[in-house]
């Protein structure tokens, strides 16, 4: 705790700018000492924190303890063990899952970037004025309701599978591309609505100082109001994102064989079912970076929100 | 401060008026903000909305600059009726500059891009020729080592100069400036003030709605007093604040000298 609130105040000191010397201990050279009183206060306070981290490490080492006793005295545990712990066939399915990974990391770069225009473009239709967009805006925003509430299992079925069915020409029966169409299908509803609430966030004078400045419409949208709104909203949109990321994994109910499917695979033949905790493991790893990069996003946006001040 | 004793703008002038407002009425649901607003701005002069908080100057101001359209009534601009629907309300916007009481500066813009923007996209200058007259804009303001800061590392004096820096770069056929030292801590108006008086010197004709009674006194060429959605006194600074002809008025101003504002 003592860490982060010694980091944040360096940081801020450099935000402002500060070059003169000897700033990167952030001490300014006044020839200023320490009173005895401010002295005693760090001493208390390191004490404190050397007793939270304490307090901390016991509760976890006997958390631990307990949860390891209460699984492994479990009467199945052996079995269980055998059955998804096996460190033959972890060995066996890594090389086949990662392999399948690479599909998983392509489609949510290709995905990734498909949601985010085609969510940006859903979002600005619905926040369009005058008549002439009327039908477009119905069209959006019948495209949000409905995409957000189908259930991506059964929008991958539709498009997966359905596609195909229909035997049309020149149409793609891949069930790569066609899995990818339809997570892009529904991601884009979802993040089109994170753009909107982005867009709505900022405040109306915004807009108002735009115009009065002569811009269109469309210019104070593309240079005032967008480019706030898409900055306010990152930290969601990489939370849409790493969403994305682990489903991509259901493209494999079409076939494609992705790291799930590739475990699917030995399990189907070994009756073992270590693949399938390989893969969720390998999953977890990859969105892990992802998830420390949103909340690194999250944490500087706030700390720069809470400088800005006057806001 | 200006020594120049300028014609009264309610006396009859030759050319025609850069502002003309004639029977504005404007509502918001039920309330009625401006009823019955006539006013006349000539050019080069400075003109004063007075009047209690809610009086309808900042709506006023909002309607001059269309953005909100009038319920009745008529606004012209240097002759030209900008209330006509068949108007390009852009083009418009692009002759009258705003300044506002919160700044609205884009915060996620440095103040060069902030001043730049409008004369780039709007009127076509190019990206060098921009930033030049923007950086000397800003020197003349007192502001030459801020043009690559971020307005939330300036002062509310500074980003209110750097506003007004913003709505002169087009160069407006009219400035209206709504409260703009509203939002400013005291010792900071001084500097802002400073401006306005500049630009008076320079021959900009200039719309302001105040609080700061003492400097519409000192700089306006035409003081009106808004009041139950009319302008109900109007007259040059020495008539209104000096002789006031109406009992509201009268009041309203007995009220800001009791304040210290005067």
């Amino acid at each position: 705790m003592t860490v982060t609130k010694g980091e944040s105040a360096r940081e801020g000191a450099d935000d402002k700018g500060d070059v003169s010397g000897g700033t990167s201990d952030g001490v300014p050279d006044d020839g200023y000492a320490p009173s005895e009183r401010r002295l005693a206060r760090e001493r208390y306070r390191r004490a404190r924190a050397r007793r939270a981290t304490a307090v901390a490490a016991l509760s976890t080492i006997v958390t631990a303890a307990l949860l390891y006793l209460v699984v492994v005295n479990a009467p199945g545990w052996p079995r269980t063990k055998e059955t998804f712990f096996s460190a033959h066939y972890a060995r066996e399915a890594l090389p086949k899952v990662l392999e399948g990974l690479w599909l998983n990391v392509r489609l949510l770069l290709i995905c990734g970037v498909a949601v985010l225009v085609l969510g940006m473009v859903i979002a600005v239709a619905r926040t369009l004025r005058g008549p002439v967009f009327f039908p477009l805006r119905v069209l959006a925003a019948a495209y949000t309701d409905f995409f957000r509430g189908l259930p991506l299992i059964i929008n991958l079925m539709i498009v997966v599978l359905g596609v195909p069915a229909l035997r049309l020409q020149g149409v793609t029966v891949d069930p790569v591309l066609l899995g990818g169409t339809a997570l892009t299908l529904t991601y884009s509803a979802y993040v089109a609505e994170v753009f909107r609430a982005g867009i709505e966030s900022i405040h109306p004078s915004q807009r108002a100082a735009a115009r009065s400045l002569g811009l269109t419409n469309r210019q104070a949208l593309r240079h005032v109001v967008l480019p706030q709104a898409v900055r306010r909203q990152v930290p969601p949109l990489l939370n849409d994102l790493v969403s994305l990321q682990k489903d991509t994994g259901l493209v494999s109910i079409g076939g494609a064989v992705d790291a799930v499917r590739a475990a699917d695979i030995i399990v189907g033949r070994s009756l073992n079912y270590t693949p399938y905790i390989v893969a969720g493991l390998v999953f977890v790893a990859l969105t892990i970076p992802m998830t420390r990069f949103t909340d690194w996003v999250t944490a500087r946006m706030d700390r720069r929100r809470a400088q800005g001040g006057s806001l | 401060m200006s020594t120049r004793e300028n014609t009264p703008g309610n006396t009859p002038v030759s050319s025609t008026p850069v502002l003309r407002m004639e029977s504005v009425r404007k509502t918001f649901g039920g309330s009625v903000v401006l009823r019955d607003v006539a006013l006349e701005v000539a050019p080069h002069t400075v003109t004063a909305l007075i009047g209690a908080s809610g009086s309808g100057k900042s709506t006023l101001l909002r309607c001059a600059n269309l953005l909100e359209d009038i319920d009745d009534g008529a606004i012209w601009l240097d002759g030209e009726e900008i209330t006509d629907p068949r108007v390009d309300q852009d083009a418009v916007r692009r002759r009258i500059g705003v300044v506002f009481q919160a700044y609205n500066l884009f915060p996620h813009m440095t103040v060069l891009d902030n001043i730049t923007l409008a004369p780039r996209r709007v009127h076509g200058v190019s990206r060098t020729e921009a930033e030049e007259r923007a950086r000397e804009l800003l020197e003349r303001l007192g502001l030459g080592g801020k043009a690559d800061a971020y307005p939330d590392r300036l002062s509310g004096g500074q980003q209110q100069r750097v506003a007004i820096v913003r709505a002169l770069a087009v160069r407006p056929r009219l400035l209206l400036l709504d409260e703009i030292t509203a939002a400013l801590d005291p010792e900071l108006v001084g500097e802002v003030l400073e401006v306005v008086r500049g630009l008076k010197d320079e021959g900009m004709t200039m719309v302001l709605a105040t609080h700061e009674m003492g400097f519409a006194r000192d700089v306006a060429d035409q003081v009106c007093f808004l009041d139950g959605g009319v302008v109900l006194e109007r007259g040059t600074a020495e008539q209104v604040f000096g002789d006031p002809q109406q009992e509201r008025t009268r009041r309203f101003l007995r009220r800001i000298v009791e304040a210290g504002r005067l």
